[in-house]
């Protein structure tokens, strides 16, 4: 299936749909990029990487003079069983010369034409020298640069990544020397560690950026080892912070994402990055704004492969939603974000428990008793008396051993029922989260019979003694 | 021959190994992040000792097994025993929710066994004992209802006296599970654990009716654990020949015999549908038996061992007939040659219902070992003995649940020889831990 090999490009054809994306004028065949990261360290990894499917590469950030790195470099966080819900990093830009990293972009680019290939930059906040690494990169062939703003270790001590990311003036300084000599696309890469992300993101833009992606890394530390007492990632018993990455900090990344889309004065198309494993998270990125979106930790946890998951993943969504292109979806979820005064007070969900469904394992319950709002009913039933209220599904609970009968979920005779307290429910969704059975626990609109009423209305109309105050929920 | 010997020998060591082998700490820690951590833990309702399960699980995901173990041992002294030989199947697997959700439990025995075996060392000095109340109990057995009652008043400071009939401590836990399911030696370790707590140990010590007597006047309080007698004869001609067994014999040996020096038949008959006729016929599978059969007089549906059990059993290539009720055991120059069985049929396919024998069925199972497996007798001997012990018809000793208190002041009891749910290790241990609280509340009350 690689384009070298039949000449057919990863663009979800073999679905019927068209992946394609066209990125400030770069085309890519679908949305799906390596990011500036280990994985694009070398000709050797893109290669395999434009194989095995992706659509396009930010080659890890050259430098005039290869850094050196330290070992160990990576931390993870497991979260009760599964590995690496989140990684972080110590490893610094490219450690190879910049003279081998320029040769074999060109050579990529030459046999892989119809991918998109952007080089990642970082130098030393001179003009000049930022003028000669432009110019020598783009002498390569490949279709755009990535300013690296971002990195938070290391790099940022030196006056370079971050420390230029977290400045709205020197970010817009930079991106303005390197579009005066750039003639290809210049994307800004966004550190995610600052107060206002969409301050440099406008600055960026004025600087005259053509697009701009983030998130970069979050500033981290992975934890301590608790046998010797050494951070973790460690270099000889001590460590230092480190770029914090992977599924966990998608939700801080769609945040910013929809920030810098939602904001009218950027308006410049965004490449998402952060916490992309499944072809869901490339999907929310590119809902709320993103048109290309870029992958790492996955990458690095289980090699290049899984593109082939988001390419089918995001095909079959597309085939069911009746999206032919993927431009008919980019950023359709933007206009959702709505600042918290605005949504509508009068909307009222509760839960509702599925008892056919229901497992009895009481994770619900205890959610709703302990960290809520009191409002599910825990009642202990007798076996027989329960088997009676779940006949649809009687045969899965019951098992007969040595002439005794024996129910799942039951113990001293007695098995837990759950049921929700829709008076008092607040609607809160806890419950349906920690619920462990799929269509068990279900959120139901109800009719509260009032108009709709932001925060903000009813603030006013309050004010003007037109409403009556909204009495506090019951509590226990 | 002798590499011959050996080689068998090997086999029957191979036969004998681990029905459910310990868990990696990779696998233990997999299987523990299964676990949804319940409220009221269904799990946790349905083990008789009331084990926090979801608690030590979540213990061994975070990869904390001393802490699961105390977890587990605070509520079951035989924690690591129970994890080996408990029908969890009926019980905290049987109760998992997961069942529901996944069609398969948590393996909450392995996990057990794990958080036990990884603490093991540790775990002998978890407990130590109250400071001295300088009340005396005397127990009266060793198997696990008298040492968990030993424990649990050491904790709290009484002085113990175990009275033993046999020549070691831990009763059936020790010797009376066949030893797939538990090694003689783990079982020791367990009964070792409560020992280091200070309690006198007296083996080789029975205790009639008479010595009884003295004891409830020697002692504060006197604990009954002792369990059940012999197995109960089939009541036909020729029980009396060579290569007739009883079950518990037969088992017994695989703890105190080198495997390979066991008696096993050629063709063995086991002659009963329980859970000790299946342990027999699996140890006799194991011991290098040519065939072995389980002959039982109700059909399957009927049939009082647990359907783990059964389903284990015929995967050992067990051969079973339904609805054969054993007439007399055939015998040839003094040993037995068979067992001459007739075919009946049941009213119902249950166990209350009447069996009736269809005429002129008679049909013989050839065989040079016949075990009896029909379940133990009451030692009706000292429990009839005692003045005014309220027994049940069956001969099982009247205890009040609550405190395991008999009709008998100053007498408790708990383990088989009382009435508890289950003959069950697991249910053993919850009746020495009744007991043990409500003879600590009866001494406070003496001393107040």
């Amino acid at each position: 299936m690689t384009q070298k090999d039949n000449g057919k490009l990863p663009n979800g054809s073999e679905w019927g749909v068209d992946l394609s994306i066209d990125f400030c004028g770069v085309r890519s065949p679908n949305p799906f990029w390596l990011a500036s990261a280990p994985p694009t360290n070398s000709a050797y990894q893109v290669r395999r990487a434009y194989d095995a499917g992706w659509g396009g590469v930010v080659w890890k950030t050259l430098a005039h003079e290869p850094i050196v790195n330290v070992s160990s470099r990576y931390g993870s966080i497991d979260y009760d069983g599964r590995k690496i819900a989140g990684l972080n990093n110590i490893e610094l830009i490219t450690d190879r010369t910049l003279e081998d990293n320029l040769r074999e972009i060109e050579g990529v680019k030459k046999d892989y034409p119809d991918h998109a290939l952007f080089v990642s930059l970082m130098v030393e906040s001179k003009r000049e020298s930022w003028h000669d690494i432009v110019k020598q990169t783009q002498q390569t062939g490949c279709d755009g640069l990535e300013l690296n703003f971002g990195c938070p270790h290391g790099m940022s001590e030196r006056g370079m990544g971050a420390a230029v990311g977290q400045v709205p003036e020197y970010a817009k300084m930079i991106t303005g020397w390197v579009k005066e000599v750039a003639q290809i696309p210049v994307i800004v890469k966004l550190t995610p560690n600052v107060t206002d992300v969409t301050a440099v993101g406008r600055a960026a833009k004025e600087g005259g950026a053509d697009a701009l992606s983030l998130i970069n890394t979050i500033n981290s530390i992975m934890g301590v080892d608790l046998e010797s007492l050494a951070p973790k990632p460690q270099v000889r018993g001590y460590g230092s912070h480190g770029g914090y990455c992977g599924p966990a900090v998608k939700p801080i990344a769609l945040n910013m994402v929809s920030q810098i889309a939602s904001d009218p004065k950027i308006g410049i198309p965004i490449s998402g990055i952060g916490g992309i494993q499944a072809w869901q998270d490339a999907l929310e990125h590119m809902l709320l704004g993103a048109t290309s979106t870029q992958v790492c930790t996955a990458v690095m946890h289980y090699g290049f492969r899984i593109v082939e998951q988001l390419i089918s993943g995001m095909s079959t969504w597309m085939l069911q939603k009746r999206f032919t292109t993927s431009r008919d979806f980019i950023g359709k979820s933007v206009e959702r974000i709505r600042n918290w005064g605005d949504l509508d007070l009068s909307y009222k969900v509760v839960a509702e428990i599925n008892p056919e469904r229901c497992i009895n394992c009481g994770l619900c319950y205890i959610a709703c008793e302990d960290g809520c709002h009191q409002s599910i009913k825990i009642e202990r039933v007798e076996e027989e008396a329960y088997l009676k209220r779940v006949k649809k599904t009687k045969d899965d609970r019951v098992f007969v051993s040595g002439g005794a009968q024996y129910i799942h979920g039951a113990g001293d005779g007695y098995v837990n029922a759950f049921s929700i307290n829709q008076d008092t429910c607040v609607g809160c969704n806890m419950c349906s989260l920690v619920c462990p059975v799929e269509g068990c626990i279900t959120m139901k609109e109800v009719d509260t019979g009032k108009p709709r009423m932001s925060w903000k209305e009813y603030q006013s109309l309050l004010a003007a003694g037109k409403v009556d105050p909204i009495r506090p929920p019951e509590h226990v | 021959m002798a590499s011959e010997a050996r080689s068998k020998s090997r086999e029957i060591e191979t036969n004998f190994a681990d029905v459910h082998p310990p868990l990696t700490g990779d696998e233990a820690v997999a299987e523990a992040s299964r676990c949804l951590f319940c409220y009221d833990a269904p799990c946790q309702r349905a083990c008789p000792t009331h084990i926090d399960i979801p608690g030590f699980i979540r213990q061994i995901l975070h990869r904390n097994p001393i802490g699961s173990a105390r977890t587990i041992l605070d509520s079951n002294i035989f924690g690591g025993s129970c994890a080996r030989v408990c029908p969890t199947e009926v019980l905290c697997e049987g109760a998992c929710v997961d069942n529901t959700l996944l069609k398969a439990p948590v393996q909450i025995g392995r996990l057990q066994r794990h958080a036990c075996d990884t603490a093991h060392d540790v775990s002998m000095k978890f407990y130590t004992p109250g400071p001295s109340t300088k009340k005396r109990v005397a127990i009266i057995g060793a198997g696990p209802a008298g040492l968990t009652c030993a424990h649990e008043l050491r904790k709290r400071g009484h002085d113990v006296v175990i009275y033993e009939a046999g020549k070691v401590a831990g009763g059936l836990n020790t010797l009376g599970i066949a030893a797939y399911k538990i090694t003689t030696d783990f079982a020791m370790t367990e009964v070792n654990r409560v020992l280091a707590m200070g309690v006198v140990l007296r083996l080789n010590s029975p205790v009639d009716g008479r010595k009884l007597a003295t004891l409830l006047g020697e002692f504060d309080a006197v604990f009954l654990a002792i369990g059940l007698g012999r197995t109960a004869p089939l009541g036909i001609p020729g029980e009396k020949l060579k290569g007739v067994w009883e079950s518990l014999e037969f088992i017994f040996q695989t703890h105190t015999k080198p495997l390979a020096k066991c008696k096993v038949g050629k063709h063995v008959v086991v002659v009963g549908g329980g859970n000790t006729a299946m342990d027999a016929a699996n140890a006799a599978i194991k011991l290098g038996a040519k065939r072995v059969t389980i002959a039982y007089r109700r059909d399957r549906d009927a049939m009082p061992a647990f359907e783990h059990e059964y389903e284990y059993t015929s995967g050992n290539s067990v051969h079973f007939e339904w609805n054969a009720r054993p007439v007399r055991i055939v015998g040839k120059d003094g040993k037995a040659v068979g067992l001459r069985c007739i075919r009946t049929k049941l009213s119902k396919s249950r166990r209350d219902a009447k069996l009736t024998d269809i005429p002129k069925s008679e049909f013989t199972i050839p065989a040079d070992m016949v075990i009896k497996a029909l379940g133990q007798e009451p030692l009706v001997d000292l429990v009839g003995a005692i003045p005014k012990l309220k027994l049940n018809k069956k001969h099982r000793i009247v205890i009040d649940p609550d405190t395991g208190a008999t009709s008998v002041q100053k007498l408790f009891a708990g383990g088989d020889c009382a009435l508890v749910p289950m003959e069950e290790v697991v249910s053993a241990v919850q009746s020495g831990k009744i007991a043990a609280a409500g003879i600590d509340a009866m001494l406070s009350e003496v001393k107040r």
